[in-house]
């Protein structure tokens, strides 16, 4: 009995080691967690709907495999010659039905907050241009509007292979969209050339970037850091070239960041109204 | 298959086929006419192969190696577009022109002429869209889906060779459907009702019908993007107060009904192989008429699932999300009828049996990433990336090919009167089985690790995974040549095929002899 | 052999319907552009606004209970080269009230260029809410070389926008559409002879 007991344990034991294993394993395979409430709620959608198609599979491929092993010819099985049976389609057309209706509910839950874009505390404009990102800061006093352009960062020695490719290849950029952390950031994604997708997939957010149109966005970045993601629409040769970079900062060294960056503005359209001619200083003076 | 002229001794005094290439030219057979379209495609098929080995070989590795991104973007998009018009779609129309004349008893299609015209216009239309490689500013460059304004204000010159290529291909679809309707709805033998029909020619039905509602709207889209080049017009140019997302409601209109264009065959296809080999009669036949019907319906109110990320209201998107959770319902009704044939059946594993078995698994797998895709928070996080490419080919490859595969397998004993080298046959599954495993089921996790598709290069951490899909891509492509070497084996020193080439095959093709005469049915016969 | 000539009538009779079924599908196609735009409208989808609102003080209640921003977003695209700014980044309005905002548009080359602002407003929903009783948008706007436009916008935020819509952005987007507008161009190019001529 001893002997029985302690085998049980160990095979007990080493399959939730490889069950643990695997479970690690997969945490790699899958989805990323992200770090907004929204992503998160995104990637326990995500595991639900996979957990229930992995059972749905368990039970259809089980069935499969066990009716090819025994319902074989070479096992000597005479075919039987049913062709309906009225209370196994039935049962297999509501549960399904049922087991949509689970889904849908939590999803359209989710969907719902997603779209619920009141109350932000600030507003970017996003624009895809061919092949790199534009960010304007947008202020009430029109003054104070600034924005810089986010290209991509990776020497070209690196992609044509000859450099080390470094950690960041290709998710690099020389001046990252920055952001507060725990404030609600509104985007506005727009396009100025041809359709490109915005997509920061920490963030749980992807917007098409369409030329004429504005769409919304939002986040609220609980911790700050570097958060990196690419354009997801085919937009020409360099689609593959054109990575996302948030740097989501602390409120105070935000704050500082933007102060700087307004007055560094500011002092620019000083410089250029001084060299222009004086029609177009009083008719702008008057914004 | 082609062979079929050197088999000589017809059993009855009907004219034979013509010698020489003329024959080819100017048939109006019904069986030459399928041979034509089949062999076309198996051609596309290794020019769209050759195309994605392409791609598979820059993306083995980070960095670029072998091709430029401007030329990538072509081997992308001309991949999509050849596999999708030329190769799929062709291949099924193919075996509507063999199996549906003998299928419902008729002694060929009802336009026959037209047939011959509707075959040899695929030809040209590939012609020039290949041509286009060749311009000045290279091919197609956009993706298959061709969204406005880069395929309008930005596309490359010969953007309107590709747009009368489309239009060519449109006019070869909508003959073939006519042709394909009209065949099954007047030639039917007498006592073969509607709900009599082997499964094979109902899909094919629905299939014709769904041809002929969308076709003309992709024929509209690209008439559209050619006044938007040429004519000064602006439909999908926001400068000119057109909108570019029209563009996209437009095509995915088209677009998600030809995606069943290129499924629902492949179920017919099934539907006779599995019955087969299990010995069995198909379960359920009456719930797969309508589950297919349904299919075909819902297909017109779901379009908007390839669109989620264009910014929709949110009513837009639950309703859309709804409509296609609700597909999952019929779908799954055919696999679980399939999986209930096998039951208590008597199975025995041929080639084409292992083809369809596959079909189904590694379709429902396809089926159950797309509901995953339908989730519309979560298709945010899947949109545009490796995720959707490994769902589309798992429906795609190992579901619309392999049911391809698995028919002419299943018919090639009939068609060309001899029997393929199963051991060969065995082996071609297992490679193909293999490959497109290792090929596309990495994909799930590049694209859940957030790699976008249509990329030439990737960053580091997607690495391992491209480098597997590679592999696998190798495999899977000269697998096929294999298949092709297993195919002209077979006929050039194939065993004969007796005319019940299966022991449990059932239907009026089998009632004729291997392989199947000239004109068959020139008597209808008596379906009881 | 009857069976087969009523095959053939059958077979003609199938062809003649599904070739309607063809033509009407062919004109289903193009009719899906007014049927869009109309929806478009009707349901604020892809931030569409409608035309000119007439505006009729009377009718229309002013809600001064509550707030709501608009966001004035300015874009110059494919490669315009305009300078295009709004009198003002935001604003808070009550809903039923009427506003002007200036935008300005300044022409930096040294040809003549036609200008055209296409506007979006996001959420798509507020759309229907957000009325312009004078605005420059669709319209073609010709700009000398250095020459400085002032263009007013008044707006009223319908007061029967849903009280979860807090902030609006309406985007006007420009784009040069010189190339499509010869005739300005050669009026343009007419006075500015005439003018020389005078001189």
């Amino acid at each position: 009995m001893n002997t029985l007991k302690s085998i049980t344990t160990k095979v007990a034991l080493s399959l939730s080691l490889v069950l643990a294993s695997g479970l690690a394993l997969a945490d790699e395979l899958n989805l990323r967690a992200g770090v907004t409430e929204i992503s998160k709620s995104v990637y326990d959608l995500h595991n639900l709907i996979l957990l229930i198609c992995v059972l749905i599979g368990v039970v259809v491929y089980g069935v499969m495999f066990v009716s090819m092993y025994l319902h074989r010819k070479s096992r000597g099985h005479e075919p039987a010659q049913f062709d309906d049976n009225h209370v196994l389609e039935i049962a297999w057309t509501i549960i399904p039905t049922l087991i949509l209706v689970g889904m849908f509910i939590p999803s359209y839950g989710v969907l719902k907050e997603m779209y619920n874009t009141e109350n932000a505390e600030m507003t970017v404009e996003v624009r895809g241009y061919q092949w790199k990102w534009e960010y304007k800061y947008v202020d009430e006093d029109y003054n104070n509007s600034f924005s810089f352009f986010s290209n991509l960062a990776t020497p070209r020695a690196q992609i044509k292979n000859r450099q080390v490719k470094t950690e960041t290849y290709l998710l690099e950029v020389d001046e990252p969209l920055r952001i507060p952390a725990n404030r609600k950031v509104k985007f506005l994604v727009t396009a100025e050339d041809v359709i490109h997708a915005w997509w920061v997939p920490d963030f749980g957010i992807k917007r098409d970037a369409i030329p004429g149109i504005i769409n919304e966005l939002w986040a609220i970045v609980p911790e700050p850091g570097t958060y990196r993601g690419q354009c997801t629409e085919l937009c020409g040769k360099d689609h593959g070239f054109m990575p996302i970079v948030v740097e989501v900062l602390p409120e105070v060294e935000f704050d500082l960041w933007y102060q700087d960056k307004v007055a560094e503005k500011i002092a620019l359209d000083q410089s250029k109204k001084s060299q222009s001619d004086p029609e177009f200083l009083t008719v702008s003076s008057g914004g | 298959m082609s062979e079929v002229v050197h088999t000589g001794h017809h059993d009855d005094h009907d004219h034979g086929p013509e010698k020489g290439i003329l024959r080819w030219l100017y048939t109006t057979n019904h069986k030459d006419i399928g041979t034509l379209y089949l062999w076309f495609s198996f051609l596309m098929l290794f020019i769209g192969g050759a195309l994605a080995l392409v791609i598979r070989t820059e993306l083995f590795q980070p960095g670029l190696q072998f091709i430029e991104p401007a030329f990538f973007n072509q081997m992308t998009t001309n991949h999509g577009l050849i596999m999708v018009f030329g190769a799929i779609m062709p291949a099924f129309v193919g075996l509507a022109n063999w199996l549906l004349p003998m299928q419902v008893g008729a002694p060929d299609m009802a336009l026959p002429r037209m047939n011959n015209l509707s075959f040899w216009i695929m030809p040209f239309a590939f012609g020039m869209m290949i041509s286009t490689f060749f311009m000045d500013g290279g091919g197609p460059n956009f993706g298959w889906t061709f969204y406005a304004p880069l395929s309008t204000a930005y596309g490359p010159p010969s953007t309107t060779y590709f747009i009368f290529a489309v239009h060519l291909m449109g006019a070869s679809s909508i003959m073939g459907s006519i042709n394909i309707i009209a065949t099954i709805l007047n030639m039917r033998a007498p006592g073969m009702t509607l709900m009599k029909m082997p499964l094979f020619v109902w899909t094919w039905l629905i299939t014709a019908f769904l041809l002929i509602a969308v076709m003309p709207v992709l024929a509209g889209a690209v008439t559209m993007m050619l006044f938007d080049i040429h004519f000064g017009t602006s439909f999908f140019n926001a400068a000119g107060g057109g909108d570019p997302v029209m563009f996209q409601h437009i095509f995915w209109f088209f677009g998600h009904p030809e995606v069943y264009i290129m499924i629902l065959p492949a179920f017919g296809v099934v539907s006779h192989i599995i019955p087969t080999f299990a010995r069995k009669p198909l379960f359920g036949y009456t719930s797969m008429v309508y589950a297919i019907a349904s299919i075909a319906i819902l297909s017109f109110v779901v379009w908007a699932h390839h669109m989620f990320t264009v910014g929709m209201p949110l009513f837009g998107q639950a309703f859309f999300m709804g409509a296609t959770m609700v597909i999952a319902i019929p779908t799954g009704v055919k696999v679980f009828n399939w999986i209930a044939t096998m039951w208590r059946g008597s199975m025995t594993f041929e080639t084409p049996m292992l083809f369809a078995l596959a079909f189904v698994i590694l379709f429902t797998m396809g089926g159950f990433s797309g509901l995953m895709l339908s989730i519309v928070p979560a298709d945010y996080q899947y949109h545009d990336t490796y995720f959707v490419v490994a769902h589309f080919h798992y429906v795609l490859v190992p579901g619309a090919l392999f049911s391809i595969i698995a028919a002419v397998y299943f018919w090639f004993p009939k068609w060309t009167g001899k029997m393929y080298d199963e051991a060969l046959g065995k082996l071609h599954f297992w490679l193909s089985f293999i490959g497109v495993n290792v090929t596309f089921f990495p994909q799930h996790f590049v694209g859940l690790a957030g790699m976008p598709r249509r990329i030439p290069d990737y960053a580091l951490q997607f690495a391992d995974f491209n480098m597997l899909s590679s592999v696998g891509a190798f495999i899977f492509g000269f697998s096929q040549l294999f298949f092709l070497y297993v195919l002209i084996k077979g006929i050039r020193s194939g065993k004969p095929a007796e005319g019940l080439s299966w022991e449990g095959a059932k239907g009026l093709e089998w009632t004729l002899p291997s392989p199947a005469p000239y004109h068959s049915f020139t008597n209808p016969p008596k379906v009881s | 052999m009857n069976n087969r000539v009523d095959q053939q009538a059958g077979v003609t009779r199938t062809v003649k319907k599904l070739c309607l079924v063809l033509v009407g599908m062919v004109g289903f196609v193009f009719a899906l552009v007014p049927i869009y735009d109309l929806f478009c409208e009707v349901t604020g989808l892809n931030g569409k606004t409608g035309g000119q609102y007439t505006y009729v003080e009377s009718e229309m209640e002013p809600d001064l209970t509550r707030e709501v921003r608009v966001n004035f977003i300015t874009n110059t695209n494919q490669g315009m080269n305009w300078e295009f700014w709004p009198e003002k980044g935001a604003m808070k309005v009550n809903p039923g009230t009427i506003h002007t905002v200036n935008f300005f548009v300044r022409n930096p080359s040294s040809v003549p260029t036609v200008g055209r602002a296409i506007p979006s407003v996001a959420p798509g929903l507020a759309a229907g809410y957000f009325h312009k009783t004078e605005c420059f948008c669709f319209e073609q706007q010709l700009l000398a070389p250095g020459e400085i436009m002032e263009m007013p916008l008044r707006f009223i935020v319908g007061p029967e926008i849903p009280g979860d819509i807090k902030e609006i952005s309406l985007s006007y987007a420009l784009f040069d559409v010189t190339d499509d507008s010869s005739d300005l161009i050669k009026e343009f190019n007419n006075r500015l002879n005439t003018a020389v001529a005078a001189y």
